[in-house]
């Protein structure tokens, strides 16, 4: 197949047809900003910051560069003057419909409308008026949704729709009464909603927000630590975010098996028993004659677990121990439980939870 | 799984899901099975159970629970009356097809349709968008696996794909989605009383010279016990000191009363643990350990992909890491085990293990794996892992086929227990809850144990949605609360395994598959009766 031939802020770039200019601006490292473009999907092209100049066969124009495909010959400017001034414009109009008391929003330091005010120098509407006035719904454990500070780019919706596969929200109602809700209005924790939080890490703005976001501000995390989710056998590929040697929170990696998505337990549910005051803090050793635990010392603890097999053996033999493994831990300790039953116990009594 | 998530989601034509409701297990798998039907793929449920997948399915083979190897025997005669087999495969790649020929030819649609109580017409019908689809994957799950006859319903699974060639290609194969996330591991790793780490065998004498010799020790001739083995063996006497790293069966095995008399009557019980479980407050002496967010390590997941563990956060208290406490315990019986760090130990597996060769925690953490795992077969730090496995060629030569007849169910309806019970379970939680309910938001979205009552059962019984009912069986009576729909069939309930408060497996049947030993949590005869 013959391939078009663009210049894309000066830069040449040969890409195959029905490649879209964003798509084509990221072959030559060239950001454009977007905020209801999801890569993979089709364009919704509702937001129009990605707008670019596009000039072909001596006419100039503007148009979306994430539904706009590349045409043989295009001279394109994702920061010209006229670009720059219709980015201005459509950030004025949402400002005009979203609040800017940005200090007491949980996004703020990472919402992107905030960035995109930020990178083009809108601080204020120039359209004052009347602003959606719309209740929060509160009512989902996980996460808020705040009317007010949508901006409607869809990207919840197209999320739930076609990554999520569930379909539980939607565009609700026409023009300035326009919400995302679940069907017929109703509080989105008596929905079919799944919980799974995807459409909230998907939310530009602060109008999908996990609750947890209460706990920590962006920038008080010290590290983010990429992990396996410890749940179910998909193998989900997250971030465990850290404050103060505490996990506070789990964000979706681009792993193999769940490129970006997670569910509800691997989003929400992974981590607060790491922190549970119920775990175990020190080895424990009962007293038979009235069944109460104690706590013991390492030293106590390892050398009666030893003392209490070797004896067991010594009397019945080999195949009087056994030790069961855990199909939740990692292959590193199942090994070294299995090589402790072999050696040590003298038998293969060992086995995991795989059939229970 | 003998594919990949990606290829099965995204290449696949029609998918065979069997006994599986990913949805809610698997749910981040289930997401992908239904971008794939926007995308046009067809879906055929086999499942006992309304799911949520079985509205958007072609065809939705409601069976009965128990007879899956009736109904896959059923398709494959469907398969060779309409000369829809695979001849060229069979010819090239199979050996044993006449014995599956013969055995098949009993299983008529109608006689299968009497069996399963299913329409004979859509089995039919099912068999053909199965064999005709160019590209087509089984995935099954525990509603395989968890009857007296699992390993045998596996063996019909894979059958059915060797009848119709779709092995080794992408978007096909037979595709177990393993439960737990590292149980696929935990096999690998050699957990098990018949097979050394990467299923070499310990009554094979070269393996085990092979691991005497690494482990400076002579190993015993002798398969050990499988863990469901090993109860009815502690109350005979003959297993007196146990082990147990991080299970639950107070709360996870079947038949609770049984479960508990095993445990009750051992002389010694150590328990490794983050909480203070049902099974720990048994034990004699309980080990605190850590967890996934404190530890390096390695999971492999469902596609045999290798993936890291890596620590977060410190160890509260004075837990320690498993692997300290396992070799700290080895040190103290008189064995000379060095203290290790993860990465040291899966060098010491990758030495031993072909499979897992080629692993380190260097590579998984290189460039050049990039973050995607490596997936086993990996025998070497050069090579790149195996996405699909039989490609070209089996991995035994030839593919035997190894026809099973049906047998029914250990424990079946009577006058006095009339339903069929089933276990599974839900969105929310996981097992025995151990992890999710530390979660409040968890529990406020499905806090309780409940039975889903079949809605003309519930009408004989008098019982209405919501109502407290008591449930029992052969081995134990519980409470739960009846949430009556038409997801089940007449006859049949269905009960989620993770609650503490009303948990199934006081009911349970400890009946054990002939051959993998899993037991049968998927039908058990219960009654339900008003309070």
């Amino acid at each position: 197949m013959s391939l078009l031939h663009v210049t894309i802020d000066g830069i040449p770039v040969d890409v195959e047809k029905g490649t879209t200019i964003l798509q084509a601006a990221e072959k030559v490292g060239i950001q454009i900003p977007t905020l209801c473009y999801l890569k993979g999907l089709m364009p919704d092209g509702s937001c129009r910051i990605c707008t670019v100049e596009i000039q072909s066969r001596g006419r100039s124009k503007m148009d979306t560069a994430c539904s706009a495909h590349c045409s043989d010959g295009d001279v394109i400017f994702t920061e010209s003057e006229s670009v720059v001034k219709a980015r201005r414009g459509i950030l004025d109009m949402l400002l005009s419909n979203h609040p800017t008391n940005c200090f007491t929003c949980p996004s703020n330091g990472e919402c992107k409308l905030q960035d995109l005010c930020y990178q083009y120098g809108v601080e204020k509407t120039s359209c004052p008026g009347e602003m959606t006035n719309l209740p929060v719904d509160d009512s989902n454990p996980f996460f808020t949704y705040d009317p007010k500070l949508c901006i409607l780019c869809h990207r919840c919706v197209n999320t739930c729709h076609k990554i999520v596969g569930c379909g539980a929200i939607d565009t609700m109602e026409r023009g300035f009464e326009s919400v995302i809700s679940p069907a017929f209005g109703m509080p989105w924790r008596e929905s079919n909603c799944e919980s799974c939080g995807n459409c909230t890490a998907v939310c530009p703005t602060g109008a999908l927000t996990s609750k947890r976001k209460k706990t920590f501000r962006p920038w008080q995390i010290q590290k983010k630590v990429r992990t396996t989710c410890p749940h179910c056998a998909v193998g989900c590929q997250y971030d465990l975010l850290v404050k103060d040697n505490k996990v506070v929170a789990v964000e979706a990696a681009d792993g193999p098996s769940n490129r970006n998505t997670l569910c509800v337990k691997g989003r929400y549910g992974s981590f607060d028993f790491v922190h549970s005051d119920r775990r175990l803090t020190d080895p424990l050793i009962k007293d038979r004659s009235t069944g109460e635990f104690r706590k013991a010392s390492w030293d106590e603890a390892l050398d009666l677990v030893a003392t209490k097999f070797k004896a067991i053996k010594q009397e019945h033999g080999n195949g009087a121990l056994a030790g069961f493994a855990c199909s939740r831990s990692t292959n590193e300790d199942i090994y070294m439980l299995q090589k402790m039953v072999r050696t040590c116990f003298g038998n293969h009594n060992t086995d995991n939870c795989a059939r229970v | 799984m003998t594919n990949t998530i990606a290829d099965v989601t995204h290449e696949s034509d029609v998918i065979l899901l069997v006994g599986s409701n990913p949805e809610e297990a698997h749910p981040v798998l289930g997401m992908q099975i239904r971008q794939a039907l926007q995308r046009g793929a067809k879906l055929i449920v086999v499942d006992p159970r309304d799911i949520g997948l079985s509205k958007q399915a072609t065809f939705h083979l409601k069976l009965k629970p128990g007879t899956n190897i009736a109904f896959i025997n059923g398709l494959m005669h469907v398969i060779l009356e309409e000369g829809l087999e695979d001849k060229d495969f069979i010819a090239q790649h199979t050996e044993g097809f006449e014995a599956l020929r013969d055995m098949v030819a009993d299983y008529t649609p109608e006689r299968v349709a009497e069996i399963c109580h299913v329409d004979a017409g859509e089995l039919r019908a099912a068999a053909r968008l199965y064999a005709k689809a160019d590209k087509a994957p089984i995935l099954y799950c525990l509603g395989v696996t968890e009857h007296s006859t699992g390993t045998e319903g596996v063996m019909s699974l894979a059958n059915l794909a060797l009848l119709v060639g779709k092995l080794g290609r992408p978007g096909c194969g037979v595709n177990p989605i393993r439960g737990q996330n590292n149980v696929q591991g935990a096999c690998d790793m050699g957990a098990s009383p018949t097979d050394f780490p990467g299923y070499q065998k310990v009554t094979d004498p070269e393996a085990r010279a092979k691991f005497e010799k690494a482990w400076g020790v002579s190993l015993s001739d002798q398969p050990g016990m499988y863990a469901t083995d090993c109860f009815p063996a502690m109350l005979e006497g003959k297993i007196r000191g146990l082990f147990i790293f991080g299970e639950d069966p107070m709360r996870t095995d079947p038949d609770t009363h049984h479960v508990q008399k095993a445990l009750n009557s051992l002389d010694f019980l150590v328990v490794d643990e983050l909480f203070l479980t049902e099974t720990a407050k048994m034990a004699d002496v309980v080990l605190p350990g850590i967890s996934y967010a404190e530890k390096e390590g390695t999971f492999t997941n469902t596609e045999r992909r290798i993936q890291r563990v890596r620590k977060a956060v410190t160890v509260p208290g004075n837990a320690k890491p498993d692997t300290w406490i396992f070799t700290e315990i080895m040190r103290r019986m008189g064995y000379d085990q060095p203290h290790l760090t993860p990465a040291q130990i899966m060098d010491e597996i990758a030495s031993l293990t072909p499979s897992y060769g080629g692993v380190s925690h260097a590579r998984l953490d290189s460039d050049e794996v990039a973050g995607q795992g490596l997936q086993w077969p990996c025998p070497t730090a050069d090579h790149p892992g195996t996405p699909i496995l039989h490609v070209g060629h089996c991995v035994r030569g030839k593919a035997l086929f190894r026809p099973a007849a049906y047998t029914p169910s250990a424990e079946l309806p009577d006058e006095e227990y009339p339903l069929i019970m089933m276990t599974g379970r839900i969105l929310y939680h996981y097992n025995a809850c151990a992890m999710t309910d530390k979660t409040p938001g968890i529990v406020e979205l499905a806090g309780g144990s409940f039975i889903e009552v079949n809605d003309q059962d519930a009408a004989k019984l008098g019982i209405t949605d919501g109502e407290t009912v008591q449930v029992s069986s052969r081995r134990g009576v519980i409470e739960t609360t009846a949430r009556v729909s038409s997801k089940t069939s007449p006859g049949e309930c269905w009960m989620p395994f993770h609650y503490m408060d009303g948990n199934c497996n006081w009911l349970t049947n400890a009946a054990l598959d002939r051959i993998a030993r899993a037991p049968e949590y998927k039908v058990c005869a219960v009654k339900i009766a008003k309070l």
